[in-house]
Parts: C-alpha cells; structure tokens; sequence
C-alpha cells in the first residue's frame, strides 16, 4: 500500500513530469495558453500514456525478453506510441465526434511529447530487474502511467491560469511570450520544490 | 560548397533550434548541470540528427507521404539505439549522467523537424549541412545554459572548483534555476536583436 501511495504522490507532486524530471516542456509551453486547449490536451496525454503503459509493459514482457532484443527497447516503443496515438484518434472520431474536435489537432503531437516516451523507458527501468518483472509490476506501471498523466495535466491547468492573467499583464516587451512563461515556470518549480520534504 | 555554407551556418545563430525556434527544450534543460553533460548530449544530438537527415534525404522519393512521420521516427530511433549502444560500451559515465534523456533524442523536436522541413525536401549534401548546422546550434546553446548552471549553481566549471570566491546557489542547478535561465537568455538576445534592428 505504501508503494501506492509513494507512486502516487512522487509522480503528481514530488518529482513531477514537467516541473521536475523536464519531460513534456514543448506542450507544456505550446498549449498553456488558453485553460480550454489546456484540458484537452492534459486528458490526451492521460489516455495515451496509460494505454502505451500498458501495452509497452506487455511488448516488453513476451516480445523484447523472451527473444533477448532488450535493446530494440527504443524503436518497438515509439513505435507502439505512434501506432496507439493513431488507434486513439480513430476510435475517438468514431464514439464521440465532440471529443474527437476539442482533442482533434494535439492528438498527433503526442507522438513526439517526451513525457510519454519517458514513463514507458521509466517503467522499464523501475519495474523491470535483472531481465523479470518484479512482483505485481504491471498494475503499478499503470499506476505510474495515469499518475504521472496528472501530474501533467495539473501543471499545465496551473500554468494555464497563469498564462491567460498574464496576458493581461505589462511585460518588457523582450520578456513578452515565451520568456516570460520560462520565468513563471521557473516560479512555479520552486513552489513545488516544497513537496521534497514529503515523506512517504 | 558556397551554396552548403549558409545552409550550414544558419542553425549556429539565426535560427538556432533553442533560442530562437525553442525546440527540443526537454534534453536541453535536463543534462545542462555540467557542460561537460552538455557537450555529449550536444554531440550525441548532433550525430544523430546528421545521420538521420542523410538517411531521409537518401530515401525520401520513395517514402509516401501518408506514412512519412512514422518512417523518420523508425530511422532516427534507429540511429538513436546505435548511440545509445556506444555510450554504454565506450563511455559509461556519461551514459548514467544522461540517463533517461539518450533513449528520448528520439523524440526531440529538433530532429524530426529538420527531417519534415528540410531533409525530406533537399538532396543530401544540403541536408548534411543542415544537420550539422542545426545540431552544432543545439551543442552551443546547451554549452552556453550549462556554462550559467554549472558555474552558478555548483561553483564548477568543467571540473575545476571556482566555489572559493562565493557560495554557490544550488537552485541553479535544479529544475527552477534552468527555466531561469533559459527564459532570461532568449529575452537576453530578443533584447540584442531589437537593439541592433532600430
């Protein structure tokens, strides 16, 4: 239970994606500027991140393994998140046209977010030792997959709110846009460097 | 070969894939702690982003269209396993230092841009050096974030302890002192560039 919660609560507040471990920053400037597109894009990443999770944790298994090609661990993986963020879009346009046009233009760029890549190498690395998958290591790769989705889109709500107000704001004009978003981020990593006290 | 130089020098400064177009950030901010960090990094991006630009310009008549973008992800994640097989047999330090952020060059914007917006358009000798170029762009202004981290945030410059002079800020060297300054270099030089226009 205890690793639960440590999961948890490491991947949406201690260490987060974005304002932590640097994975996910071309989104998470490209798509905070309005907190609409923002949610969107945050439940995105959630759904491709748990299903990549899952069926990266299962190619890695009873592919990679079995046949000793660990080392194609890279290409089978981006591989299996291309091919996932197409299936995803597909079934999307098909259930629910409504989602499909709010989620419609970041679907594809979640092929290239690095957060993605990066919980499916991490899963790899945490749950995986010595060439076996340590005990009940597939709900908790899952775990780590939908935890750190939030954690994402946390952040990216937060930045977003801030982002709209800032629009309003007077910036030196070589501050404006981007540099400032940095600057704000820069803010809002040092807040969350509070939760390193955090003990589990 | 006077028609390959500005293709060549343009990613150095004009449109330098971090300052300018603010691509491939994620890499850039994580392994710019060290310079020395920063150097293989700049050079294993680089590496790959030459080889995979050749590749792509070698073949690109005959990748259809519908499918390009998973074809240069395959190419470039291939080029990436083969770095990725190097550092750990020739350099293993450096490998654990990068960590996690070898196996996502495959995912750094930078190299599947040049692929979509210059190698799947132009011959290969162009393409080249424009690989060069841009990957050496990246090498730079990961040195130069890094140069700010490393000497601030750990009174270290490649190694050589500068700390006896003042205190080093370790915020500096995490997260929040890199977003720092990142955000303040780009509006640093958007300064620079709006002096020199008017």
């Amino acid at each position: 239970m205890g690793q639960v919660v440590a999961i948890i609560l490491s991947n949406i507040l201690i260490s987060n994606f974005i304002l932590f471990r640097f994975l996910g920053l071309c989104p998470f400037l490209g798509v905070s500027k309005q907190t609409k597109s923002a949610f969107s894009m945050g439940l995105a990443v959630i759904f491709v991140m748990v299903s990549s999770g899952a069926i990266t944790w299962l190619a890695y298994r009873f592919l990679l393994i079995p046949f000793q090609i660990e080392y194609m661990r890279t290409v089978v993986f981006i591989l299996v998140i291309a091919t996932s963020v197409q299936f995803i879009e597909m079934v999307i346009l098909k259930t629910s046209p409504a989602l499909y046009r709010a989620l419609g233009i970041y679907l594809p760029l979640i092929t290239t977010n690095c957060a993605v890549l990066g919980v499916t190498v991490l899963n790899v690395q945490d749950f995986f030792k010595a060439g076996a998958p340590v005990a009940g290591s597939f709900p908790l790769a899952l775990l780590q997959a939908s935890s750190a989705g939030i954690g994402f889109m946390f952040v990216l709500l937060l930045m977003s709110g801030i982002r709209e107000r800032l629009e309003l704001a007077e910036v030196p004009e070589s501050l404006e846009g981007l540099p400032i978003a940095f600057i704000t981020a820069s803010l809002m990593g040092l807040a969350f460097m509070g939760f390193l006290g955090l003990k589990v | 070969m006077k028609r390959l130089w500005p293709e060549f020098t343009k990613g150095i400064i004009a449109e330098n894939p971090i300052f300018f177009m603010v691509l491939g950030l994620c890499p850039a901010l994580a392994v710019s702690t060290s310079v020395a960090n920063a150097i293989g990094m700049g050079l294993a991006a680089t590496f790959v982003l030459v080889c995979s630009n050749t590749i792509i310009a070698l073949v690109r008549r005959w990748i259809p269209d519908k499918i390009r973008i998973p074809c240069f992800i395959v190419i470039i994640a291939t080029f990436v396993t083969v770095v990725e097989m190097i550092l750990k047999a020739y350099a293993p330090a450096l490998d654990r230092s990068l960590g996690i952020f070898v196996p996502l060059i495959v995912v750094n914007c930078i190299i599947l841009g040049r692929a979509e917006a210059f190698a799947s358009k132009n011959p290969v000798p162009a393409s080249i050096a424009d690989g060069l170029g841009m990957g050496l762009g990246f090498l730079a202004a990961l040195v130069t974030i890094a140069f700010f981290r490393e000497t601030l945030g750990s009174g270290n410059l490649m190694g050589l302890s500068l700390s006896h002079q003042f205190e080093p800020a370790r915020v500096m060297a995490l997260a929040p002192g890199a977003l720092l300054v990142v955000g303040l270099l780009i509006g640093g030089l958007r300064w620079v560039r709006s002096l020199r226009s008017s």
